[in-house]
């Protein structure tokens, strides 16, 4: 006989229908033969993969983890998280070099910041690229994310005291990107809590969420900082504090990934981590006034990242831009733009993350908008690469649109 | 030689009747089969396809349990494709007497079957799904067979050797000079063709059905229908056949079957005229799910797919009403002997287990009979697509980087699964998403398997099987079958019978996600492409 490691599955397969209606909704299906779509991969392949880890198939490495399939599930079936858990429980090849580096971002930004201009500088070179290329696979078309000079928790130390004094708290997970490439976003997001009233104050030294090492076959290292920020939440959380984001695929890794994909338990924290839009949202609506520029003028085009799809609150990013007096409002449709974090970097997939956001880059380039409004930076980096478009988060933007005292 | 005679004509399409065909063939003999339906649809292919080790008889029947352990070791050589070694364990619960377990391992022994009482520790850790609270676990050779892969081997084997096949064909009448069986009148169900053929010996491997055949050549066998109810289950819950340490009783055998696992059975007397149509009712349901859960607690919220009934063809002895303890032994009878008409044999009892056993016999008979002297080889040389030990070696010397389905054909298969057509990127398409079947698969079902209906395709490639039950690959085979016969008409009502079959399994059971998978099927056919 032949002894199995994983011989039952914690995620409801046996609820699919067979509808199909997933792979009518898998960007990567449209544009890639090779992989064998939602269903066939979840579970349909769940079942023969219990059968025997022999049935296992390595071209579930082309699932993006957009979790649309999940989105479009009549029957609530867990798609993407059975192809992801599939890839982490069977998937034994090494993790390459390569996908190591992408997925260690919050490492790769502790080197790369002290020498941010420098770092800048090179990876924009031609000739980098080219090396990247050839020794990683990392295509050379793709435009890589800058660094800052100095860190966002680096700034947040310096503002701590300020920040204590306000009457009321909130907490912010900022990720890996608003502390290493885009600490503008943090502060953005500490100017409009504090406009409404509310003092901004870090996780106990929160970790990388981890979704690029989940995709990337690095679950033990995923496992450990998930365990690790749960445990900084639970002390933010028993402290009555809520724990707002800018992230959306964090969000989403904070929320869902971690009991699903890693079986770390969440529970305690899970509803207390919000996407910082939902929380002005909210503020605003139940009267909370913020103090509009007179002169503000706008035109903003939303696009819904897959993960905000995914949680349902793509509405509160649109209605709170809706608020703001002089944006001229577009909703572009949902679709993916293709990159899905670390995937589009990598040479093999390069073709077919262009292919798959092509519907969004051509829609921006109709719409013509002064601006993108977006919640996710992989998204961002993506659009301006591809459609040469200004990309945003919504929080940046309302924070322009606002006086404060200190303005 | 006239194309319509033989040496033997056998009857029968189940495994007996295949195995038979194909020991008969080997030995050189010119073999004609009839199926008055399609292959394996009778008993072989309405059981658990438990690879029995022989331990469940050891105590009551010795001699069925000596058989199967010797049958058990044949099986995994010559037909490796079909077996799948998983292993068994007889598990003893708190409502059991721990004191049977000796009693089951000390007969086990003496039966040649080797059981190692292990600790309960242990078989939770060998099999996660088994109840927890066992008190006791012994481990036995048990494994499971694919009972409609074993017949399409043997049938297939049996051609090679220059074996005719004639699927959809009954037998009318016999043909009888005297005292002699000389040839059966036959009719095509499908083409409605009547043919008559002839050979010196008939072989009766008709199974239950066997009773009525004996009837038409003038004989009598008192057989003994008792039917069994069965369960399947949507997916692998375990990976060990599970049973119950204690005297044989009701669902305390859970089969993992390729993609499935299957819980049975029942055991309960039925009249004849009800073996054409036997049916589950609610309350072996109720029995089969409440008893499956004391050995494995998760079978209460596992999906089932469906509920089928096979009949036992027992040969009776006594008047015990629920055939329990009729012994499964193997029955030959030459009509000669027995009834003073030649040229007829009848072969039953026995069990899928040992069908090649029963072969064995039945063709030393034909041979005695014609004065044939070639020794039996079955045993040793294995069937067609068992010469090649596991699919996983299978699939990685046909293809470099095998695709799911080719993984899975390779399992169905074996080393046959090299015959399948991929000329193109569509015969790589797949027909059953469910278990994995390509256009190529079900082309070579058609082309090389004799399979001239949906329902014949099932039980060659397993299209229809998986969870949906024929939603998505029902109207795609139809479609290729129409297209291999030229007749679109006749393949609509294949199609419409077909999806009632599916059906009639599904009803038993109809509620939850079956159920619901169930509407959702009819919503396609009927609304969607107005069937």
């Amino acid at each position: 006989m032949k002894l199995q490691e994983y011989t039952s599955s914690s995620h409801n397969f046996e609820e699919c229908m067979k509808c199909t209606v997933c792979t009518a909704y898998c960007p990567v299906l449209q544009v890639n033969p090779l992989y064998p779509g939602p269903k066939q991969a979840g579970p349909d392949g769940e079942r023969l993969r219990l059968k025997d880890p022999f049935f296992f198939n390595y071209a579930l490495k082309y699932c993006l983890n957009c979790k649309r399939c999940e989105v479009a599930c009549p029957s609530g079936v867990k798609v993407a998280d059975l192809i992801q858990a599939a890839r982490i429980k069977y998937d034994n090849s090494p993790v390459k070099w390569r996908d190591r580096m992408l997925a260690s971002t919050d490492f790769m930004g502790h080197l790369a910041r002290p020498f941010a201009p420098v770092v800048n500088a090179v990876t924009g070179l031609g000739v980098t690229k080219t090396m990247m290329d050839a020794m990683f696979k990392i295509d050379r078309r793709r435009t890589f994310p800058s660094y800052s000079a100095r860190s966002f928790e680096g700034w947040m130390g310096r503002h701590e005291k300020e920040q204590a004094a306000f009457p009321e708290q909130v907490a912010y997970f900022h990720g890996c990107y608003v502390n290493y490439n885009n600490p503008r976003l943090g502060k953005d997001l500490v100017k409009v809590l504090n406009a409404l009233g509310v003092g901004v104050q870090l996780l106990e030294k929160e970790k990388c969420c981890g979704i690029a090492m989940i995709t990337n076959g690095m679950k033990t290292e995923a496992t450990k900082n998930a365990n690790h920020n749960v445990k900084v939440l639970s002390k933010a959380v028993d402290k009555g504090l809520m724990v707002l984001t800018t992230s959306s695929t964090c969000t989403l890794t904070l929320r869902d990934e971690y009991p699903s994909l890693l079986a770390v338990d969440n529970s305690a924290v899970r509803d207390f981590v919000i996407m910082a839009t939902r929380f002005i949202y909210e503020r605003l609506e139940k009267g909370a006034e913020l103090h509009f520029k007179p002169d503000f003028h706008k035109k903003v085009a939303y696009h819904t990242p897959c993960h905000m799809e995914k949680l349902g609150w793509g509405v509160f990013s649109e209605k709170m831009l809706r608020m703001i007096p002089g944006v001229e409002f577009t909703m572009l449709d949902s679709a993916c733009c293709g990159i899905a974090g670390t995937y589009g970097f990598k040479r093999e997939n390069y073709e077919a993350s262009q292919a798959i956001g092509k519907q969004l880059f051509d829609q921006i380039k109709t719409v013509n908008p002064d601006v993108v409004a977006c919640d996710c930076e992989t998204c961002k980096w993506q659009i301006e690469m591809s459609t040469g478009y200004p990309v945003t988060n919504p929080i940046s933007i309302l924070a322009e649109a606002i006086e404060t005292n200190k303005d | 030689m006239n194309n319509n005679e033989f040496d033997v004509i056998i009857i029968g399409g189940g495994i007996t009747g295949a195995g038979t065909q194909r020991d008969c063939a080997m030995r050189g003999l010119r073999t004609l089969l009839i199926e008055r339906s399609d292959i394996a649809t009778g008993a072989t292919g309405r059981n658990h396809g438990l690879l029995h080790s022989g331990a469940r008889y050891a105590v009551n029947d010795p001699e069925s349990a000596e058989e199967c352990i010797k049958e058990n070791m044949i099986l995994r050589r010559i037909a490796s494709h079909c077996v799948d070694e998983t292993d068994g364990l007889f598990i003893t619960l708190p409502e059991d007497d721990l004191a049977y377990q000796q009693t089951f391992v000390d007969a086990c022994r003496k039966a040649g079957i080797s059981a190692e009482i292990i600790d309960p520790e242990l078989a939770k850790r060998l099999e996660p799904s088994v109840n927890p609270e066992l008190t006791g676990a012994v481990r036995v050779p048990d494994g499971s067979v694919d009972p409609f892969r074993l017949c399409a081997a043997n049938m297939l084997d049996a051609k090679l050797h220059g074996g005719q096949v004639r699927l959809h064909t009954t037998v009318t009448g016999f043909i009888r000079e005297g005292d002699t069986i000389k040839g059966v009148h036959t009719r095509n169900l499908i083409t409605g063709e009547e043919r008559d053929f002839y050979a010196p010996v008939t072989v009766n491997a008709g199974g239950i059905w066997g009773h009525d055949i004996a009837a038409l050549a003038g004989v009598n066998i008192g057989m003994f229908p008792a039917k069994g109810a069965l369960l399947v289950f949507a997916h692998r819950v375990n990976n060990m056949v599970i049973n119950r340490c204690r005297k044989p009783s009701n669902a305390d055998i859970l089969v993992p079957g390729d993609t499935v696992c299957i819980i049975g059975t029942t055991s309960t007397r039925i009249p004849f005229d009800e073996c054409d149509n036997v049916s589950v009712t609610p309350d072996e349901v109720t029995l089969l799910i409440t008893e499956g859960a004391k050995m494995t607690p998760s079978l209460s919220s596992t999906r089932i797919l469906r509920a089928y009934a096979g009949v036992r063809p027992l040969v009776s002895a006594d008047n015990d009403p629920s055939g329990r303890n009729i012994s499964r032994g193997i029955v030959c009878l030459d009509h000669e002997e027995r009834d003073g008409l030649k040229g007829f044999i009848t072969i039953t009892g026995g069990k899928l287990m040992t069908y090649r056993l029963m072969a064995e016999i039945a063709t030393d008979a034909v041979c005695r009979k014609l004065a044939v002297q070639k020794a039996c080889e079955t045993a040793d040389i294995p069937l067609p697509g068992s010469e090649e030990g596991s699919y996983e070696a299978v699939a990685q010397k046909i293809w470099e980087k095998p695709s799911t389905a080719q993984k899975a054909a390779a399992a169905r298969m074996g080393s046959r699964a090299s015959r399948i057509r991929t000329r193109d990127r569509l015969d790589e398409a797949l027909i059953c998403e469910c278990e994995e079947v390509s256009v190529g698969e079900v082309k070579n079902a058609i082309e090389r398997l004799d399979a001239s209906t949906l329902t014949d395709l099932r039980r060659r490639t397993r299209i229809g099987m998986g969870t949906c039950q024929g939603e998505f690959c029902a109207c795609r085979a139809a479609g290729l079958l129409a297209k291999a016969h030229g007749c679109i008409d006749k393949e609509r009502d294949d199609l419409k019978e077909f999806l009632q079959e599916r059906w009639k399994g599904n009803f038993p059971i109809g509620w939850g996600d079956t159920l619901r998978e169930a509407e959702y099927t009819q919503w396609v056919y009927k609304h969607v492409l107005g069937l």
